[in-house]
């Protein structure tokens, strides 16, 4: 037995490949379904409720906070010099371009990824997957496609909403803690506030709401064994997703701002 | 032509990892016969079905459905094919996020065959046909008990009246006199429908009331079939020991006292 140092790397890294294939020929093939008619509207329109409404208390929650305490740092910093400017120029920016879809994506990638995954990966271990088939339903246009619509629709509003709260976070913060003028706050947040600004962060939300759904779906749909195998599969979904979002997350901010 | 069977199916092979579970299996079903599939637990049977289903690949072997040939068929070919089947889930395979009414007519509701608004009417009719009554088509899946579910899960196989229908452990969990109904209605489908049916069960009373023929799975292969006529005189001693029930012969179970 001899031990080769770079089997193990070698392994792993065919390994990787591998995955990446499987998922984005599974992530391919739920698009192109998704595109082709048989449509389930009605699904589609219920994964939407399911995504986007009942996500909006926590996402409305993490970005409230998330505004009130950038004012309160940036306050420390910038406390000698217009601050006003400076508090509202640091809130508007970094929530509408980072924060906003990256603890959204988070926030939401724990909530919807593991019930997507636990949901379908129940529905594998059932047999409800192979029902599916055997009633003239292609599970991956009934079960997929339609999530994977939801999440790449309802992010963009969902963070667009958290958009707004967080600057109102700051407001609250700015106005009614530091003691600065209100009016004047809101004139300079919009002074600085621009569309591409929100635009980066409305793309970025896109990408981030169809990994999340696409993590849920793949793992729950490749799920194997019983309660285990469900368990594993949710884990997976909520890890793979959290970690995608963050490394897309540079990659579009690259894409974005690095011209 | 005329003599080509419903499913062919030659030489099927399929292993799970370093676990063979069929090793060469041959089954023909004629047009409109009725074969049932007994056998051991864990022997093969539920994998036998999901390979004609393509729900599962077999390693090697043919699966033809009339005449031709569905293993490694594209996607559209075999959803063609799958139109004409029927199947009724050992677990039962209900989805539990819709109402009995809606499960019941799932296959109708995505073929188009009928409307979201008579459906539940529709699926009343089928309830009463597996001994259901109406008020059942409003309840989800979980509020049902086993017995029930089974056959929840049989009216939604026999709902679009399929040409084919696979029926895995159709009376298991029901009482006697259900189970009686139930094959009542299975013999129902086959004989005044015309349905083609393969059926797995364990329960020799049902077998011999539903079949036309039997096939008996042991170790990856089919060691005998034959008329139900023939089941109590085959000349196997494994057959023997399996209908009788006796710890005792050739086949050991793999239990140590
Ligand atoms: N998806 C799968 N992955 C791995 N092994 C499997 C899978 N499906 C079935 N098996 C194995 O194949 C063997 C046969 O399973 P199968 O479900 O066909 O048995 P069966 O004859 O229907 O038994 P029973 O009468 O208890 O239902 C079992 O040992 C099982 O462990
Ligand atoms: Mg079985």
């Amino acid at each position: 037995m001899t031990m080769n140092p770079f089997q193990p790397i070698g392994r792993a890294l065919l390994n990787l490949f591998a995955v990446i294939g499987r998922i984005s020929t599974f992530a391919g093939s739920g698009m192109m379904h998704a595109v082709r008619p048989p449509y389930y509207p009605r699904i589609v329109l219920r994964q939407m409720v399911d995504i986007g409404f009942y996500s909006l208390p926590v996402v409305g929650l993490t970005a409230v906070f998330a505004g009130m305490v950038l004012a309160l740092q940036s306050y420390t910093g910038f406390s000698r010099f217009s601050a006003e400017g400076a508090i509202a120029n640091v809130v508007v920016l970094s929530i509408t371009r980072e924060l906003g879809p990256v603890l959204a994506g988070l926030m939401v990638a724990g909530r919807i990824g593991a019930s997507l995954a636990a949901e379908i990966g129940t529905m594998r271990v059932t047999e409800q997957i192979d029902a599916l088939t055997t009633l003239s339903t292609n599970p991956m246009k009934y079960l997929v496609a339609p999530r994977l619509i939801a999440g790449l629709t309802m992010f963009p509003i969902l963070v667009l909403i958290a958009d707004i709260i967080g600057v109102f976070g700051g407001y609250i913060v700015a106005v009614y803690k530091l003691g600065f003028n209100g009016a004047n706050y809101m004139q300079k947040t919009m002074d600085f506030l621009t569309f591409e600004d929100v635009q980066s962060g409305l793309v970025k939300a896109a990408v981030f709401g169809f990994i999340v759904a696409l993590m849920g779906c793949y793992h729950g749909y490749n799920s194997k064994g019983g309660a285990q195998g469900v368990g594993m599969a949710t884990t997976n979904a909520v890890v793979s997703s959290c970690i995608l979002i963050l490394c897309s997350d540079y990659v579009l901010t690259e894409m974005f701002f690095s011209k | 032509m005329g003599n080509t069977p419903k499913i062919e199916m030659r030489g099927i092979c399929k292993a799970f990892g370093k676990k063979v579970v069929l090793s060469g299996v041959d089954l023909d079903v004629g047009v409109g016969e009725s074969v049932v599939i007994i056998g051991g637990s864990g022997t093969g049977k539920s994998v036998t079905l999901k390979s004609i289903l393509g729900l599962l690949t077999p390693d090697s072997g043919t699966v033809k459905v009339d005449g031709e040939n569905v293993i490694g068929m594209g996607a559209a070919d075999r959803e063609r094919i799958n139109h004409q089947f029927g199947m009724l889930f050992q677990g039962g395979a209900l989805f539990d996020s819709l109402p009995v009414w809606e499960n019941v007519t799932f296959g109708l509701l995505a073929e188009k065959r009928c409307t979201r608004e008579d459906a539940p009417e529709i699926s009343i009719e089928k309830l009463a046909m597996v001994g259901l009554n109406a008020d059942v088509a409003y309840l989800m899946p979980s509020e049902l008990s086993g017995g029930m579910q089974k056959r929840v899960g049989l009216a939604r196989a026999i709902a679009s009246d399929p040409e084919i229908i696979f029926f895995d452990e159709p009376t298991t969990g029901l009482d006697p006199i259900m189970a009686d109904v139930i094959n009542d209605l299975i013999v129902k489908v086959s004989r005044e429908v015309g349905a083609t049916a393969l059926s797995i069960t364990h329960d020799m009373a049902s077998a011999r009331k539903i079949a036309d023929r039997i096939a008996m799975l042991y170790e990856g292969k089919i060691i005998w079939q034959g008329p139900v006529a023939d089941i109590d005189h085959s000349g196997n001693e494994y057959v023997d020991q399996f209908i009788n029930g006796r710890a005792e012969g050739p086949i050991q179970m793999a239990v140590r006292a």
